[in-house]
């Protein structure tokens, strides 16, 4: 693993979400609770969809474009829909938030 | 010959220490050392002793004839400065050397203090020993204190101090009180206790530094710079373990001193137990486990081999009067563990259990905590629960029994039983009215007024009607907002005006949400009804807001957004063209205009947008809020000004309307035209509000619609003035606003409660005025220019990405 700062903690509104530009495309972080951020590709895969732009509701967002609604912890479409977004390990020290650069460059390899 | 113990701190672990050691017989010279004036006594009752429920004497647990009948030499009010771990002496700070066989370090904890600005001023204090306690109780009633922690500690200090008539703010850095020991369900609960006591609490709110004026505390400020004025500042934000004396000894020490099982530290003949020790990583500050370690430090000493100190599950009670609340184990959610949940938010109760492979492993309790021990047994006895899981949260008493029928319950419920609080009717009253004649929930509250003031009792209600009418009675089945209620979006509306309920936090608890916070479906709802209503307590949330209502522009196919500027009455002049003109080059936006009579800018990157609202509003343009549930346009014709059959000035009209208008959010988007005659040119007859301008005056149309239904306005009144065209406008816009459905144009609002309802309404001059006097209140604060307000740099900057990593090394 090598962890990255990516930014502070109160950059993303509570139930919120911002973006980080990679290689791979646009990683969405979603602010679930105060202290619990997940991260998972920006993209939907039914229409590409701006997941980080969906309202985000306990540990789930919802696409803003068909509503879509994926897990963010499997990253699992949920219901009737079927389809997986990325997911990413980050984690949350001290107000900052710390991304997991070497599972970014995995998935860039797959 | 005895030998020499020499104990360092007369608190609650080692004074139960001695007890045991006197209890097992031991021959033990012992000199106790203890840095408060005073002997032990029960640190945990300080709390009554604040709020004037016992008195110091009272919670005395050893006094001075106890120690003297046990032969304890007590050396209290002195410290200990050093040990000597080679000569196996200690030397008090007056510099008597004493020589030990033993030696135990109980040395406590101290209270963290906040090391910010302004926290060594006089008033600034912990809650830790009787001098702070005295501190507080020296408060006179009226008297202001401000608690820093919203923990087990500064709760019991704040209902301390509020039960002695001080005024009290809690402060708390995270988002629920007690985040530790409860979950956020329970954790509202309990504010919302503390608060209608009248205590002040004020949670996710972090404080900047403490203020003082001639070296005593004058006010808290807090990081948005509002200053909460205090004459006592109390600091409960946690413990430190005081270790400096046993590391200056060269003990090992981490966080705290480390022991083995045996309450044994790095040297042989030296041991610990309390608040100071670390074992296996924990460090200690409920009194249970210090108890344990007494007792296993007792037999230790007394030569018991197998004597061994382990860790158990905790449970914690607040000890403030009347706040039943109850935590064990662990309740943090995650894989593979499941939740049940019981609540009933009109009596203030709220159940948790957390099982893990059919294992109770934690518990949460508010309101009602008479099973809590028995639930305490189940987590520590790790008992497999699936055979009585069905009835587990009802606690033991329903254990073997069958499952209770709520029906059965209810037909057993006596005649003069009350079902509805609000109103006072009992059951009989509901089986007369039955009786004569109704036959659903309408009929029974037209005659009686059960369950239409509050609700609450609209189940129970429905339940009669089943068991009297049997299967004559068919439940309505009325759709629920969403998966996360039952509740329908009337019941939901009805319920926030009446409980009141002024916060989304406040609606999903007391309203028995399924969910944590919601879904895409009832957030935006939820988050309009609660503006509407409550415009001053209530802020809008833009994370319960749609993507387009949230970054204020319409998002296009391909993630671009399109940019419409307010155009007033469809007018617009050289300046405000060639600055839309400049934006569209400098932007690269395709142009459109639109059917509302405005120019619309399409292709915009998001992170653009501060920029062109920055551009836009230079040119005095404001949002044109042409993706909102909101104001859109007011669309007009010419009228007197220009056209040769224009009646009245329909241009001036529709521009006082929309000034009047706009920045107002609705259950779903509203349309406004004005035509200045019959002939309609600006198509006011299918706007949701349309007026045509006649010879008389003013005819006011609404409920048109022009989209997936087509359909005709119907006349609301013809006014004689602009004034009075636009107040009852202005009223009838906001009697939508308190009383649609979320996503109900006003066409569906009036079919449901019939346009003469709403005429008669309007009909009366103060209930109109009234209906005016609160839009406007309302506008006071959302007719704002949300682009204005969002091109500043700070807020420019939550549109760009977080970080951009494209920039980094591959690696």
């Amino acid at each position: 693993m090598s962890w990255i700062d990516i930014g502070a903690l109160d950059d993303i509104p509570l139930r919120g979400a911002r973006i980080v530009k990679t290689r791979m495309g646009c990683v969405a972080l979603f602010r679930t609770d105060p202290e619990e951020v997940f991260a998972t590709s920006d993209r939907c895969p039914h229409r590409g969809g701006p997941l980080s732009e969906g309202i985000v509701h306990d540990r789930k967002v919802t696409c803003p474009l068909h509503n879509w609604v994926f897990s963010l912890e499997t990253g699992a479409a949920q219901g009737a829909d079927e389809g997986v977004i990325a997911t990413f390990p980050v984690r949350v020290e001290a107000g900052r938030i710390l991304i997991d650069a070497a599972a970014l460059g995995r998935r860039s390899a797959a | 010959m005895p030998k020499s113990l020499i104990v360092i701190g007369a608190g609650m672990a080692s004074g139960r220490l001695l007890e045991h050691l006197f209890e097992a017989g031991g021959d033990w010279q012992v000199t106790l050392f203890n840095a408060e004036p005073r002997g032990c006594y029960n640190r945990i009752m300080l709390s009554p002793v604040l709020s004037g429920e016992k008195t110091y004497d009272e919670i005395v647990t050893h006094d001075d004839a106890w120690y003297a009948a046990h032969g304890v030499t007590c050396r209290f009010g002195e410290k200990v400065a050093a040990i000597d771990r080679a000569a196996r002496t200690v030397t008090s700070e007056t510099g008597e050397v004493l020589a030990y066989d033993k030696l135990v370090i109980a040395t406590g904890s101290q209270p963290f203090i906040i090391p910010m600005p302004g926290h060594d001023l006089d008033g600034v204090i912990a809650y830790r020993d009787l001098d702070d306690t005295e501190r507080m109780m020296a408060l006179a009633p009226g008297a202001r204190a401000v608690v820093i922690g919203g923990g087990l500690l500064g709760l019991e200090a704040a209902a301390g101090l509020h039960a002695r008539g001080v005024d009290t703010t809690v402060v708390h850095l995270m988002g629920h009180l007690m985040e530790r020991q409860l979950d956020a369900a329970a954790g509202y609960l309990l504010r919302k206790e503390l608060v209608d006591r009248g205590i002040k609490v004020r949670c996710s709110t972090n404080s900047r530094q403490i203020l003082g004026q001639d070296g005593q505390v004058r006010a808290l400020q807090l990081e948005d710079g509002e200053e909460l004025p205090c004459d006592l500042l109390v600091m409960a934000v946690g413990i430190r373990p005081n270790v400096a004396l046993a590391a200056a000894a060269g003990l090992a020490v981490g966080r705290g001193i480390h022991v083995d099982d045996r309450l044994c530290t790095s040297d042989a003949d030296i041991f610990a137990l309390g608040e100071c020790v670390e074992h296996e990583g924990a460090l200690f500050g409920l009194v249970a486990p210090l108890y344990d370690q007494a007792k296993v430090l007792a037999a230790v000493l007394a030569g018991e081999d197998d004597a061994a100190f382990r860790q158990k599950e905790l449970s914690t009670k607040l000890k403030v009067t009347g706040c039943d609340l109850f935590s064990a184990g662990d309740f943090a959610e995650g894989p593979g563990r499941e939740d049940i949940v019981f609540r009933d938010p009109a009596r203030g109760v709220y159940k948790r259990l957390v099982l893990e492979k059919d294992r109770l492993i934690g518990a949460v309790m508010y309101g009602d905590t008479a099973d809590a021990n028995w639930f305490f047994g189940l987590i520590r006895e790790g008992r497999d629960v699936s055979d009585m899981r069905e009835m587990l949260i009802f606690g033991p008493a329903y254990q073997g029994g069958t499952g209770a029928d709520p029906l059965a319950a209810v037909a057993a419920l006596p005649a003069d039983a009350e079902i509805c609080g609000c109103n006072g009717v009992c059951k009989g009253r509901i089986e007369a009215a039955i009786a004569e004649g109704a036959v659903d929930l309408g009929g029974v509250r037209a005659v009686t007024k059960a369950s239409a003031s509050c609700g609450t009792c609209t189940g129970l209600v429905e339940q009669v009607l089943a068991a009297t009418l049997g299967d004559a009675f068919a439940l309505p089945v009325a759709q629920p907002v969403c998966g996360c209620t039952d509740l329908t979006h009337e019941d939901v509306r009805r319920l926030i005006k009446s409980h009141p309920l002024k916060s989304q936090e406040a609606v999903w608890q007391e309203l028995g949400w399924k969910t944590r916070n919601g879904c895409h479906v009832c957030r935006p709802a939820i988050n309009y009804y609660l503006l509407a209503d409550w415009p001053l307590d209530y802020r809008d949330d833009p994370q319960s807001r749609f993507v387009n209502e949230r970054n204020h522009a319409n998002i296009q196919k391909d993630g671009t957004y399109s940019v419409m500027p307010r155009m007033w009455g469809g007018m617009t002049n050289a300046a405000e063209l060639r600055a839309i003109a400049d934006a569209a080059d400098k932007y690269g936006a395709a142009i459109k205009v639109t059917g509302g009579q405005r120019i619309d800018l399409l292709g915009v990157r998001k992170q653009d947008l501060p920029a062109i609202w920055a551009d836009i509003n230079a040119a005095g343009m404001v949002s044109g809020h042409a993706y909102t549930k909101g104001l859109r346009t007011v669309k007009t014709c010419v009228g007197t000004d220009w056209c040769r059959f224009g009646t009245q000035d329909s241009t001036g009209l529709g521009i006082t309307l929309e000034k009047r208008l706009w920045g107002s959010w609705t259950p779903h988007k509203v349309k406004l035209g004005v035509s200045g005659c019959p002939r309609n040119c600006a198509e006011a007859t299918c706007k949701d509000v349309g007026v045509i301008c006649v010879d008389s005056g003013f005819q006011i149309g609404v409920s048109g619609a022009a989209g997936m239904d087509v359909k005709e306005v119907e006349r609301l009144h013809d006014a004689a003035t602009e004034d009075e065209t636009v107040e009852w406008i202005v009223a009838f816009l906001q009697l939508y606003r308190e009383h649609a459905k979320y996503l109900d144009r006003a066409y569906k609002w009036t079919a449901k409660v019939g346009l003469d309802w709403v005429r008669a309404q309007l009909a009366d001059d103060a209930t109109r005025q009234a209906l005016v006097a609160r839009f406007d209140l309302s506008q006071s604060i959302y007719q704002k220019d949300p682009w204005a307000e969002r091109a500043t740099p700070e807020a420019a900057r939550r549109f760009a990405p977080m970080a951009d990593l494209t920039l980094e090394a591959a690696e």
